[in-house]
């Protein structure tokens, strides 16, 4: 289904943002906004990966001098908090804010100026961080900032204040993407996508922005008592006035173990994407696959305790969080087995995307192994802080995350720029990563076993940990080479690779039914979908939905079960006053790490830039009223 | 290039819908929705942590005094009031009525800036400072939460209110009206929850 070229034209200037530098900080577009986040996320996960070199150059030799103690503090809590809070949680975000409203036939995401003021905020939350690190007030008292460490009185300087209003930057940023895109899918699905037909990535980031909900409250209260613990001497976490530094954990970690769900869920639904399309048929077992996102979702808010077994809490308690941490490997392994299922019966087709898919099989098996391992107390008494736990975590969250997003980056680079990425450097880069991956973090486990301690700057040669330490740094330095080859792809294949088309891998999934890049307005036609694969299936009647305006920003509200429509919404012009109102809010954060009455004076541009944003224009409104239609 | 023929049937027309709509079915129902999860969530965060600290404690409060019950209750009865007119002024937005809407806003305004005062009157009556000892903190953490919703929600009744009175309005600002009276629903209803915690906690 077509449209003639003047309709075209006139839909992408209605949906374009404007141009120039003030058009660049109106933009609202969800594709713009997302691309400016994914590019930013990236450049975070560069930094990070830098520190991390950094951290293997002072480890490869015992005693060495290359850096010091304090410095090495600020590299393992920057590359911990860039990774964590900078990069996994909201490269998620920055990918589904995208492919969302893509995947499910809408012209936008639901609520386009929120979706800027997030970015702005995480950018600038970000960004702070990073110049406080170059200042030498980089955040110094681990990932997890624990108390007492992290309180005034063994950490006096400004380092975890800065650490702590990253928190309020990033995950207030967050919590609004998670609105965003929970309204988003139940209301702007297109009509006949009802949640039967809804595609499992688009279920998994539902899953996600729903844990985000409830999860991050809690490290949100966390930061903001430690960091008026710090500034105004309330006593949260401090015993000598009737404080407890176990609250700190308690709050952490009810935020800090959904969130490697919040990571973990939305790569699960890019390999449900790839598996489908480079197997040519639909996964199998969808309803089993949607029930164990949701049962993922829930479990993973049962689990906090876990990070906390070498404290003095009850054992009987223990004993259920074992139990619930053995638990939650039954939904994960009933999706592997859904896959494996789909690759056994399908015909594969080897491309770079499926290549990273089959390597995270390979590395989250042994992660979630080693996950079992340590879910037993006794044992975990044995390795706690030592590398055996960093060993674990980078096999779960690098080949649970990050194999899954470069093969999601592969699959769907063609459609953001319309370019494929070189499949010969893809397959170089995929095998690199792969073996510098083990290289670097297999040893890790041995060391641990052997007893190193995790978060030491140095240690002495009589140890006999040299040579598994100077291994692990090979294998970053590979891992560093592997990136190195996707960036230099990746500015190959910008302008310069193989002609996407609208769809090069055959795929069943809407985003693939429009041009690469979309057009700003994403579909000219909204369609109406029959089927959970419409473009492997075939249609229906009706086929697409007609009557709405090209001259204005209109979308179709859909009923939240049953995608059926039920209104038509005007979603706002670009403006410039989310940008306004995000450097209002951060002179209002930093300002607050300074002095406590920042909070006050500063609510006041706040509110005023929040009031311009929402006030309403004349000429649009008059347009509204003349075409109303009443409930 | 020319559009192709159409079968009759072949399309959905959306032009007989309506453009704004209350309630779950608008966008803005959700929004809200969200956020009172967000926030729902930190208040009752910040009251597990007041009934962890006073377990790890030997006296509750710690050498303090309860919070003199007058100013707390008092603004309990004013927010049960408050919940008249802000259902008034709801129904009203519902059948687009802008004369009720513009009489109910005004006397929600009213009430929320009613609600601020006794505010000053509960914090001078807490009993204990921030800095005494954690009990203080974490009272002083549930009073600050709310007043921000408190604060916050009434500077966005005075904004609505002036745009309800002075325009451009158009239908959707009914929907805007109704969503602002459902959100101070919440303020209301969190509020029964920190009273409690705040003003009993201490003493049960």
């Amino acid at each position: 289904m077509n449209i003639d070229a003047a309709d075209e034209a006139q839909l992408e200037a209605t949906w374009r943002d404007p141009p120039g530098w003030l058009g660049a900080i109106s933009a609202v577009n969800h594709k713009t906004i997302s691309c400016r986040f994914m590019v930013a996320t990236f450049g975070f996960f560069v930094a990070g990966g830098i520190l991390a070199l950094l951290m293997r150059l002072q480890l490869a030799q015992p005693s060495n001098s290359l850096i010091g103690a304090d410095r090495y503090n600020q590299l393992f809590t920057m590359h911990g908090t860039t990774m964590m809070f900078l990069f996994a949680v909201p490269v998620m975000q920055a990918f589904a804010i995208y492919l969302v409203p893509l995947m499910i036939g809408a012209r936008s995401v639901a609520f386009p100026r929120m979706n800027a003021y997030a970015f702005w905020i995480f950018l600038f939350g970000g960004v702070m961080l990073y110049v406080a690190f170059f200042f030498d007030t980089g955040a110094d008292a681990g990932w997890f900032a624990y108390v007492p460490l992290s309180t005034f009185k063994y950490s006096p300087t400004k380092r975890v204040d800065f650490w702590a209003q990253m928190i309020t930057f990033t995950e207030v940023s967050a919590m609004m993407e998670a609105i965003v895109l929970i309204t988003t899918i139940l209301k702007m699905r297109a009509p006949g996508m009802t949640l039967n037909r809804m595609p499992l990535f688009v279920w998994g980031v539902l899953v996600t922005s729903v844990m985000v909900l409830f999860a991050l409250p809690a490290v949100v209260l966390a930061s903001t008592a430690l960091i008026t613990d710090r500034l105004v001497d309330t006593r949260f976490y401090s015993p000598e006035h009737g404080g407890d530094v176990l609250l700190w954990q308690h709050l952490f970690w009810f935020f800090g173990h959904p969130e490697v769900y919040l990571i973990f869920i939305p790569p699960l639904g890019f390999i449900s994407t790839i598996i489908a399309t480079f197997a040519r048929r639909p996964v199998v077992g969808y309803r089993t696959m949607v029930l164990a996102l949701i049962a993922t979702g829930f479990l993973a808010f049962g689990l906090w305790v876990h990070h906390m077994f070498a404290t003095d809490l009850p054992e009987l308690g223990k004993l259920f969080f074992t139990a619930a941490s053995l638990l939650i490997a039954l939904p994960t392994a009933v999706q592997i087995f859904c896959w494996i299922a789909t690759l056994w019966s399908g015909r594969l087709w080897f491309r770079t995307p499926l290549l990273f898919v089959l390597g995270f099989f390979a590395i989250l098996l042994l992660g979630g192994l080693t996950g079992l391992m340590l879910a037993s107390v006794p044992l975990d008494l044995q390795l706690h802080d030592t590398y055996f736990v960093v060993a674990h975590l980078h096999y779960v969250l690098l080949g649970g995350a990050v194999f899954p997003l470069f093969g999601a980056v592969y699959y769907w680079f063609p459609k953001f720029t319309g370019h494929l990425l070189g499949e010969t450097l893809g397959r170089w880069q995929f095998a690199l990563f792969f073996i510098g991956f083990n290289v670097a973090f297999f040893p890790m486990h041995l060391l641990g076993l052997q007893g190193m301690p995790r978060r030491v700057y140095t240690y002495p040669a009589q140890t006999g940990w040299t040579g598994l330490n100077l291994l692990s740094t090979i294998g970053a330095l590979a891992i560093g080479l592997s990136v190195l080859l996707f960036i230099v792809n990746v500015a190959r294949s910008w302008r310069g690779g193989v002609v996407a088309g609208n769809d090069p891998w055959s795929a069943g999934t809407l985003e693939w039914s429009v041009a690469s890049p979309p057009p700003a307005a994403n579909f000219n036609v909204v369609p109406v979908v029959h089927a959970l694969s419409p473009l492997w299936q075939p249609g229906g009647t009706p086929s697409h939905v007609t009557g709405l305006s090209g001259e204005h920003r209109e979308v179709l509200i859909t009923s939240i079960a049953d995608a059926e429509p039920d209104h038509r919404l005007w979603l706002p012009a670009s403006s410039p006053w989310p940008f306004v109102a995000a450097i209002a809010t951060t002179i209002l954060f930093i300002g607050s790490i300074f002095s406590p009455w920042a909070v006050v004076w500063g609510a006041i541009p706040v509110a005023a830039a929040c009031t311009m944003w929402f006030w309403p224009k004349q000429d649009m409104t008059q347009h509204r009223r003349s075409s109303e239609v009443p409930p | 290039m020319t559009p192709p023929v159409e079968k009759p049937g072949d399309a959905l027309d959306a032009s007989v819908l309506p453009t704004f709509a209350f309630g779950p079915r608008s966008p803005m129902w959700w929004g809200t929705l969200g956020m009172i999860v967000v926030e729902g969530m930190v208040f009752a965060l910040t009251i597990m942590a007041y009934f962890y600290l006073r377990s790890r404690s030997p006296a509750w409060p710690q050498e303090s005094l309860p919070p003199d019950l007058f100013w707390g209750s008092l603004n309990v009865i004013l927010m049960l009031l408050s919940g008249v007119p802000t259902g008034w002024t709801k129904r009203a937005a519902e059948r687009q009525d802008l004369r009720c809407v513009r009489i109910g806003m005004a006397v929600c305004v009213v009430f929320g800036l009613a609600c601020l005062l006794v505010r000053i009157g509960e914090f001078s009556t807490l009993n204990v400072r921030w800095d005494t000892n954690a009990y203080g903190s974490v009272v002083w953490m549930l009073m600050g939460l709310h007043t921000v919703h408190l604060v916050t929600d009434t500077y966005d009744s005075i904004v609505l209110a002036v745009l309800m009175v002075t325009g451009p309005l158009e239908g959707k600002r009914f929907v805007d009206v109704a969503e602002n009276a459902g959100y101070w629903y919440f303020v209301v209803a969190s509020w029964l929850a920190v009273y409690a915690v705040v003003f009993w906690g201490g003493r049960l």
